[in-house]
């Protein structure tokens, strides 16, 4: 591979790197707090809101049934509003985080529910209000399986920004399918390929680790 | 049982809760004599009192309507051990829990300290939680928090300060015998190791009652006493009025002063402990005290008669004590009344709070005036003739 090869090989993995990075945070921080909402809504919860918990059901089940490449496409009008430009790494960001969130909430939502509910009536019985029931019960109780699923989002959104290339945002994904399957290009292929593996491995690695450490304790 | 068994009987805590105490009663009865309202008798009433009337509880849920409870009216009084007894189901749990109002009455008040507890908004009903310890079954503690982060909880999110935090978990942990133990997580305890955090937990912010919702019946016997003893210490000590569920009657007879006996969301039978577990009026008391009744023997149940089989026969007399004005088994009187020959066969007494209560099963020959004598008897509450077995028995 020649060294220009390397360099395009270093920009995507930088590329890919910012478009997953900066959606995931996108995600983690839209995402969180909508489970969190989706739990307390749920009946029987501290929040007394059924009709909007429905309405935000119904919305996120819509974002998780549409395939990424037509997000990608159907929300080129909303990404051009928001960062003034349809191509580009920053336009693969917005429907990269616009999808991933919705599916992080999904898996957030089952972390949460998942903790007892003798846990949130003994807060409750110590006198905390809402706000500490979130803040020093469910968050840090679910802490193991939001991490864990916070890891399972990011690897997947490694995978759909492979489709980032559709807006010219480059990246690895794009450029094993532009190598790969465009130019039979097979070393440029598998080199690209061996760093995307790498890389999930290095998160699920990372992910899985500090799950670990979490349900030690 | 005296505090040296904790070693604590200096302990700042106590003395701290129980000066307060002392402070907080003259402002407990005026703010109960200010308020204008049926329940604001003239009566003083102590820190810790809780008064049912008339509650009702019906819950609605998808699979139809339960009756949970129906016409509730009792009163715990301040700084007493009040348990709460009956079958699965009873609703027993929905009572209690409606003392900090995890659940809400449908019909009926929840007064404590004489303030009708369903008119409080959000800032009162927290500050009514924190005079409302509880401690649960399944102890419910959060596992990511270490024991000192699951104590301090309570006073963190009240606002204490930090340098008060510390001293005061400090105190209440020594108190339930846990120093050493602040950085362990609680999955590192055990069962009654979890408890004791628990406890900690709930006296921390300096309650004036402590609930327990079957807070010794995932522990073993000997756990189960040592929590019961420290229970035990902590009403005596700091005053604080606790109501408990049990499905172990050996727990009401230990510590409770008066118990409740609930059945179908009804009040069964109610009043002092030896009262009620010496002379059980209701169905449902006897059916929860009966794995504790011994019967007879077999093999002499087996031999019994209903009519003396010959002249030397023994009669079988069953004396029952009920605990009232201080009957209690005079053995010379008895052998007086029945003669030299009198056995023992069986007893079964039981002393609670002074109170002697059971039943003593005594041989004796069966004479023909014996049903005579008996029923002039005046030495225990009951005696009847149960049978007769042959003289060799
Ligand atoms: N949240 C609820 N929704 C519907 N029904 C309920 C609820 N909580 C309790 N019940 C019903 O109310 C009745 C009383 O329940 P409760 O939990 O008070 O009984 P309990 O005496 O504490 O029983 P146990 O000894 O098994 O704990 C039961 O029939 C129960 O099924
Ligand atoms: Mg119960």
């Amino acid at each position: 591979m020649s060294p220009q090869m390397l360099d395009r090989l270093w920009q995507a993995f930088l590329d890919t790197l910012t478009m997953v990075g900066v959606s995931a945070i996108i995600a983690l921080v839209v995402g969180v707090p909508l489970a969190v909402f989706l739990v307390l809504s749920s009946p029987g919860g501290l929040i007394n809101a059924p009709r909007t918990n429905r309405v935000l059901g119904a919305v996120i089940n819509g974002f998780r049934a549409a395939p990424f490449i037509v997000l990608l496409v159907a929300l080129l009008p909303f990404t051009r509003l928001v960062t003034g430009t349809t191509i580009g790494v920053w336009a693969a960001i917005v429907p990269l985080s616009i999808s991933a969130t919705p599916f992080l909430a999904r898996i957030a939502e089952v972390s949460l529910r998942e903790v007892e509910h003798g846990l949130i009536e003994a807060a409750q019985a110590i006198g905390c209000r809402r706000w500490h029931i979130i803040r020093h019960v469910l968050l840090p109780e679910a802490l193991p399986g939001l991490v864990g699923g916070f890891t399972i989002t990011v690897v997947s959104m490694i995978g759909a920004s492979a489709m980032a290339g559709a807006v010219g945002a480059g990246g690895l994904g794009d450029m094993a399918i532009r190598y790969g399957y465009q130019r039979f290009d097979t070393t440029v292929m598998v080199a690209v390929l061996v760093v995307l593996i790498a890389t999930v491995c290095l998160v699920q690695f990372i992910g899985d680790s500090a799950v670990r450490r979490l349900r030690a304790r | 049982m005296s505090l040296a068994f904790l070693g604590v009987a200096d302990h700042p805590l106590l003395q701290a809760g129980a000066t307060a105490r002392h402070d907080a009663k003259p402002a407990v009865s005026s703010r109960g004599a200010a308020e204008s309202g049926p329940s604001a008798g003239s009566e003083t009433l102590a820190a810790g009192s809780v008064r049912f009337e008339g509650v009702g509880k019906v819950y609605t849920s998808s699979a139809g309507r339960v009756e949970a409870l129906q016409e509730i009216s009792i009163d715990i009084a301040a700084g007493s051990v009040f348990g709460i007894i009956g079958r699965s189901g009873a609703g027993k749990s929905s009572l209690l829990r409606t003392i900090n109002r995890l659940e809400q009455p449908t019909v009926g008040r929840v007064l404590v300290d004489g303030e009708d507890i369903a008119a409080y908004g959000e800032s009162a009903l927290v500050a009514l939680r924190r005079r409302v310890g509880m401690i649960f079954q399944h102890f419910n503690l959060l596992s990511a928090k270490t024991v000192f982060g699951n104590v301090a909880l309570p006073l963190l999110v009240a606002g204490v300060g930090t340098a008060e935090i510390e001293a005061r978990v400090g105190e209440v942990l020594k108190l339930v015998g846990l120093e050493g133990k602040e950085r362990t997580y609680p999955s590192r305890l055990s069962g009654g190791q979890k408890q004791r955090v628990g406890i900690a937990r709930a006296l921390v912010s300096r309650p004036d009652i402590l609930l327990c919702d079957e807070a010794t019946s995932a522990l073993d016997p000997e756990t189960t006493l040592s929590i019961l003893s420290l229970l035990k210490d902590i009403n005596r000590r700091l005053g604080l009025t606790i109501v408990l569920i049990t499905h172990e009657m050996s727990v009401i007879r230990e510590i409770c002063d008066e118990v409740l006996v609930l059945e179908a969301g009804g009040i069964a039978e109610t009043g002092p402990v030896w009262q009620v577990f010496g002379n059980p009026r209701h169905e449902a008391t006897k059916a929860l005290l009966a794995p504790l009744t011994r019967g007879l023997p077999e093999e002499i149940a087996s031999r019994m008669t209903s009519s003396p089989a010959s002249d030397t026969a023994l009669a079988l007399i069953d004396f029952t004590y009920t605990g009232e004005g201080g009957r209690e088994p005079d053995l010379a009187r008895l052998v007086a009344l029945l003669g030299s020959q009198l056995r023992i066969v069986q007893s079964q007494l039981d002393r609670i709070d002074g109170h002697l209560s059971g039943r003593l099963i005594v041989s004796a020959p069966a004479a023909g005036d014996l049903p005579s004598r008996l029923s002039g008897q005046d030495l225990a509450h009951g005696a009847r003739i149960i049978g007769y077995v042959p003289a060799n028995a």
